[in-house]
């Protein structure tokens, strides 16, 4: 099962350390980590992707708030959560058709396109998994040349 | 107050106003400054000749006291020899306050000369840990390192202060009160919860009282006590939490577990519920964890809730103290006028088990078998003499054979079971109790690795009794060869080396070599009324097994019995 930790921090150096070794030493994994400062300067969020059954979930949400730094965990509830990864690819253009059809599938995935040269062309979305997967495996017929991604941040919806 | 001076002294000045009496360390470069400071200041030192000492004495203190010791150590391998005696506190949840001396700011990061990343190292190991870059820090790091590592689950702090920063000057506040916004230690137990908990209890055929070391911790021992009385239920303890409860009470049972008393492992497997009180189900404690749950419901009182549903499937939780919520537990039984009586067929059958191994454990034929040493050791100890133990087999058979009487005086280093913790503990324990005998029950084998504590016992007045069951080998693991490995014995053979009289002696205390019931006697005696520490170096048979035993990955069922 895949779950998304939304977990507000101290600003503080150390935390991201703190918090990446908690979930090795219980033998947990990251799926995805990302990291920001929030409105208020003396707080980060940090958004956790990971994977494990209910109980391994349920343990790793009481051993984070059990952590002095942070201040609040939530699981969030994936269906009624807005939830976006930024990625970066630089797919290969072997011939010159490749060019335009690149252009194609970025525009119908809401990609922007960067830096497009001669035998190369970067695109950025901000999307779900789901659609960057979907993304990428069409782009790995012309051959992905590199990949960036950062990893999920998410909100929960407001109930009002 | 608001004085300009150096961040050393205004460190001093904080452990003053903490209450911190004495602290246990060795000196070196990178905390110097601090040393300075303590020279001019009013807290003792008590210099130890390893800094994994000074650790395991500032856990004893703090486990007898239930307020943190404090050791100092030098930066780099002083850091780092601090580190088995921190990760010991942590594993059982003992409060202590390390200070350690870190290379000046600027150096850090460069591979300076005795610097290690001992923040980095400890983290796992600590319950939380500062580095103050500048001297105004330390007041307020150290009032909320005392508070996170007293409140609560109890845990080790880490204070690193790089030399610069224990050097300059700076102005100085000293608050009075902390404020940690994410550390919430205490939680206001659940009335519905507990309500439910004693339905179950009542309701329940075969109920069990399952005591663990959070009962000690919080001293929660009267209200432990009524209502296993008021109840009739009868109570087995962790390892941790021998002593939790007189083990000379008819309730008693004594500990369940790897070594727990056969009565305890039976009876608990036939239970249909257990009030677990201050506990984490050690794999030590529980054997193996779908066994032990099944047919089981299972009420789990602790103050940690990440400790709720770790190892185990519970039917109710009440997160708190667990002596707040056994004191509201025990107000609601009183309320109802909640009375059981012993005549049912549970208790009946629990005292006719007891009975049954009581009378027929087999135990070793010797004059100078385990069972019967420290039986005599027991017989002859004031009850409110105050016990540690090594790790070993001589632990394992402290915890079947030496009953604790008053509750919360035996201590052991039951999770990390770090060898070497007894002594230095008892050291600790006595600065800590100056008022009462103090005796580590000790193996040669963990003896070994702490044995220059004797230095500190005799020069700084810290006399303590160490009880040395010796079978000349490192004993457990021999066991575990004779058991498990098909006698091929290797690493184990400890040949009687040192000569522990002669060792005793040659750091200015008491050695006995006690070879018969009434040498023992006359030796513990000796030792509690010696001015200086007495090592009773006490020879037994190698080839002594510490049975029953559960072996691990089993569930309590299958006990290897004596045969």
């Amino acid at each position: 099962m895949w779950a998304i930790l939304s977990i507000k921090v101290e600003n503080k150096p150390g935390i991201l350390f703190k918090v990446t070794h908690l979930f090795r030493s219980r033998n947990f994994n990251i799926d995805s980590i990302s990291v920001g400062v929030t409105q208020d300067p003396k707080f980060s969020r940090m958004t956790v992707t990971t994977i494990g059954d209910e109980k391994q979930i349920a343990q790793i949400v009481k051993q984070l708030d059990k952590m002095i730094d942070t201040i609040e965990v939530h699981r969030l509830d994936e269906n009624n959560t807005v939830y976006r990864e930024l990625v970066m690819f630089k797919i290969k253009v072997s011939k010159p058709e490749d060019s335009m059809e690149i252009n194609k599938l970025a525009s119908a995935y809401d990609a922007k396109i960067h830096d497009a040269k001669k035998e190369s062309i970067m695109v950025e979305m901000t999307s779900t998994p789901h659609q960057i997967a979907a993304f990428e495996e069409l782009a790995k017929k012309f051959g992905i040349l590199e990949m960036a991604r950062t990893g999920i941040t998410a909100l929960q919806r407001s109930k009002h | 107050m608001n004085d300009n001076m150096i961040g050393a002294r205004a460190l001093m000045l904080a452990l003053e106003k903490e209450g911190v009496k004495e602290v246990f360390g060795l000196p070196g470069g990178a905390n110097l400054p601090m040393y300075d400071e303590l020279y001019k200041s009013n807290i003792r030192h008590i210099l130890v000749r390893h800094e994994q000492s000074a650790a395991h004495m500032a856990d004893g203190f703090g486990r007898v006291s239930r307020k943190p010791g404090v050791c100092f150590a030098t930066s780099g391998p002083g850091a780092t020899n601090l580190l088995t005696g921190i990760a010991t506190a942590q594993a059982d949840s003992a409060p202590m306050v390390a200070v350690t001396g870190q290379v000046p700011v600027k150096m850090i990061g460069k591979d300076a000369f005795q610097e290690s990343d001992i923040i980095g190292m400890a983290n796992p190991a600590v319950k939380y840990s500062y580095q103050p870059r500048t001297p105004e820090e330390i007041p307020e790091i150290v009032k909320q390192g005392f508070y996170i590592a007293e409140t609560g689950r109890p845990g080790p702090v880490l204070l690193d202060i790089p030399k610069d920063v224990q050097q300059n000057e700076g102005k100085f506040t000293f608050p009075d009160e902390v404020r940690i916004p994410g550390y919430h230690p205490w939680t206001d137990p659940d009335i519905p919860s507990i309500e439910k908990a004693i339905q179950l209890l009542l309701t329940s055929e075969k109920p069990m009282i399952l005591a663990g070391g959070g009962v000690i911790i919080s001293s929660a021992f009267a209200e432990l006590q009524s209502i296993a009385e008021m109840l009739m239920i009868p109570v087995v303890t962790t390892f941790k939490g021998k002593g939790a409860f007189p083990e000379n009470h008819p309730l008693s049972l004594g500990p369940i577990g790897m070594h727990g008393h056969a009565e305890a492992n039976k009876l608990m497997t036939e239970a249909d519920c257990v009030l677990a009180i201050g506990t984490r189900f050690s794999d030590r404690s529980v054997g193996t964890f779908e066994e032990f749950e099944r047919n089981l419901k299972i009420i789990h009182m602790d103050v940690d809730p990440a400790e709720i549903g770790k190892n185990q499937t519970t039917s109710v939780a009440v997160v708190g103290d667990v002596q707040a919520s056994l004191r509201i537990m025990v107000k609601m039984l009183l309320s109802k006028a909640m009375k059981k009586s012993d005549d049912n067929p549970w208790s009946k059958h629990v005292n006719e088990v007891k009975q049954y191994w009581r009378e027929n454990l087999k135990l070793h034929p010797g004059e100078m078998g385990a069972a019967k040493i420290l039986r005599k050791l027991r017989e002859v100890l004031p009850k409110e003499s105050i016990v540690t133990t090594e790790v070993g087999q001589h632990q394992m058979w402290a915890s079947l054979f030496y009953d604790v009487i008053q509750p919360g005086t035996f201590f052991s280093s039951t999770g990390l079971g770090t060898m070497g913790w007894g002594f230095p503990a008892a050291i600790g324990a006595k600065a800590a109790r100056p008022d009462v005998p103090v005796v580590d029950i000790a193996g040669d084998g963990s003896f070994n690795m702490t044995e220059n504590s004797l230095a500190t016992s005799v020069l700084e007045d810290l006399p303590v009794i160490v009880f040395l069951i010796n079978n000349f080998s490192l004993g457990m693991v021999a066991q575990w060869q004779r058991t498990f490995y098909d006698k091929r014995m290797i690493g184990i053979d400890l040949k009687n080396c040192p000569d522990y009289v002669k060792l005793a002696e040659s750091y200015g205390a008491q050695g006995i070599r006690a070879q018969s019931m009434e040498e023992l006697e006359k030796a513990i005696k000796s030792g509690l009324n010696s001015d200086v520490a007495t090592v009773i170096d006490i020879p037994i048979d190698p080839n002594e097994d510490v049975l029953p035993f559960v072996a691990p990955g089993t569930s309590l069922k299958e006990m290897i019995l004596p045969s």
